[in-house]
């Protein structure tokens, strides 16, 4: 097993980390360890879903992320934009606007990516038609899901939709329109800006597919932060000329949550919260849930409204998004889609698979299963002398983490607090020792 | 070799599901194939299922061995008077009350036998069902 299988955008600044334990105690797959007095995040179990990043009050926990000014290596510099960007500003600022000032930033051209979803839902539609036999078809979009599911709920990687987001589709269509009009590949930068940690990760090691046509990850957050900035320094108020998308309304509310559902056929659920989705995957896991084709699954509440880097308030997000459709519907015509000419879109369907998601279970405890029992002996004799309040003073988030550290000896018994206590009412402990393990895990405190 | 024993709560669908989520979770550690892993749960969920639906008392014993995992469910209760027919896709016995609640379609025995490797069924009326279930690794 490789030390570490995927790249993560999430990182903790251990200047800033108080070791304050908010974090521990939030992560789905129980990820993290208090050591030395700082998070640490195991890079096997980490999904990049972000829990962390929202749980900590000191914004120790960032996301690394391009320098914008990696654009100008290329001549062509495309943004890539989810539609939840617009939305974060405030009604008074109009969208001709923010397109603008984007490009002022230096970028060529502005692309919003969920113009790929009408594509899209075609292809899963189709999809789901080839693979009726799989159930519940579940979707791919959130990249924080796809690794949730390889390594707390492998045996669901089968039920995966393999084909590529409309990131990866929108990156694709540009590379292909761009060469087409004889644009050396050299020449074409394309940079997406995204509301999230995972989508960071997953176009660095993108699951089941080679390499990311993406070139870089600029955060939503700074990109925010520069334009509105310079909207309120330069008293900017209006814009011309500026070319908006071409999208139909159910395009434009695909990152919403059922975004996905509404467009599939036969019975298709939809649940954000990472937390809600680990609760459901476990009823799927046991054969619990009859008859759902196709399963939309978001790792933030809202779905992408909800995504760490977003400034503004998920609700009101959602809320904008809704309106902006409701827009587009009133003058929508049924052809109303974003056009793809033929040859970019058989060029597309042809490359849009991505390959098998492997399970990547980190709930193995060794892959020797002699020695797994053996562990797993262990731990249910070391469960029996843990106290299972879980208080999280030992650095693992519940007993049975620390157990299971203890067990593959990443860990002593003599981290519970309880314990200590104990072992040394019985003179087996001595205070000097007490103060060294608390060290180790707490640091200076 | 380890065992494990869950009890059945009887009547309570709430926490049908226990005994296969922990299992799930014991066979994940021990590096079982995700495809066996299916298997085994499914089967014991439906089994558990059963008991939930129709005992009155119940207790499951799993033992896991380094090639297979053996589970004996056993239960007082109504027994099963017809083993064969409750072996055939279709066949129900369970209550209006249990299908309103979304159990009791009838497919109990016939889907754990798709799902492992052998079962053995044994019944008094009157009196409980014992069931045992073998997967191999």
């Amino acid at each position: 097993m490789p030390k570490s299988f995927f790249h993560h955008a999430l990182k903790v600044n251990e200047d800033i980390c108080t070791g304050c334990m908010h974090c521990l105690k939030k992560c789905p797959t129980e990820a993290i360890r208090m050591r030395s007095g700082k998070a640490k995040i195991s890079a096997n179990c980490c999904i990049d879903c972000g829990e962390c990043f929202d749980a900590c009050p000191d914004s120790a926990i960032y996301i690394e992320h391009d320098d914008l000014n990696t654009i100008f290596n290329y001549d062509y510099r495309i943004a890539l934009v989810p539609a939840v960007l617009i939305n974060q500003f405030k009604d008074d600022i109009p969208t001709p606007l923010i397109y603008q000032v984007i490009k002022e930033l230096g970028f060529t051209h502005i692309f919003e990516i969920e113009q790929m979803a009408d594509f899209l839902i075609e292809e899963i539609r189709k999809y789901a038609v080839e693979h009726a036999h799989i159930k519940p078809l579940i979707s791919s979009f959130c990249p924080a899901i796809v690794r949730l599911i390889q390594v707390k709920f492998p045996s669901l990687t089968e039920n995966l939709v393999l084909l590529k987001p409309p990131v990866d589709l929108a990156a694709m269509y540009w590379r292909q329109t761009l060469k087409k009009q004889g644009v050396s590949e050299d020449k074409i930068g394309l940079f997406y800006i995204t509301p999230c940690a995972a989508k960071i990760a997953a176009l660095k090691t993108p699951v089941g597919e080679e390499e990311s046509q993406v070139t870089g990850v600029i955060n939503m957050d700074f990109i925010y932060n520069r334009v509105l900035r310079k909207i309120k320094e330069e008293h900017r108020v209006d814009a011309e000329n500026v070319e908006l998308s071409k999208i139909s309304s159910r395009a434009s509310l695909w990152s919403t949550t059922e975004g996905e559902k509404k467009n599939m056929l036969g019975r298709a659920l939809a649940i954000d919260g990472v937390h809600n989705i680990s609760e459901f995957l476990e009823k799927v896991e046991n054969d619990e849930l009859p008859d759902v084709d196709y399963l939309e699954l978001r790792a933030c509440d809202e779905s992408c409204a909800g995504g760490i880097l977003l400034t503004g308030n998920r609700f009101l997000t959602v809320e904008r998004m809704k309106k902006r459709a409701e827009t587009i519907r009133e003058s929508e015509t049924p052809d109303n889609h974003f056009e793809i000419d033929n040859d970019i879109a058989d060029y597309m369907r042809t490359n849009m698979g991505v390959q098998k998601v492997l399970p990547r279970s980190m709930m193995c405890l060794d892959e020797n299963r002699g020695i797994a029992m053996k562990k797993m002996a262990l731990i249910r004799d070391l469960m029996s002398h843990l106290p299972g309040v879980d208080c999280g003073t030992c650095g693992a988030p519940t007993c049975q983490a620390l157990a299971e550290d203890i067990a593959k000896v990443e860990a002593t018994l003599t981290n519970c607090i309880f314990l200590q206590t104990s072992m040394e009412g019985r003179g087996s402990m001595t205070a000097q020792e007490r103060v060294e393990t608390f060290r180790k895990i707490w640091g200076n405190k | 070799m380890m065992t494990f024993e869950y009890q059945v709560q009887p009547g309570d669908f709430t926490n049908a599901g226990f005994a296969s989520s922990q299992v799930k979770k014991t066979l994940k550690q021990l590096n079982v194939d995700s495809a066996v892993i299916k298997r085994v749960v499914v089967a014991l969920y439906e089994a558990e299922v059963n008991i939930v639906a129709h005992a009155h008392k119940g207790m499951i014993y799993v033992t896991i061995d380094n090639d297979k995992i053996t589970i004996k469910l056993e239960d007082e209760g109504p027994g099963i008077p017809d083993i064969d027919l409750a072996m055939t896709a279709g066949y129900s016995t369970a209550s209006p009350h249990v299908r309103e609640m979304g159990f009791g379609a009838g497919m109990g025995l016939p889907n754990i036998k798709n799902n492992v490797d052998y079962l053995n069924v044994k019944s008094e009326v009157g009196v409980g069902t014992t069931v045992e279930i073998v997967v191999n690794f």
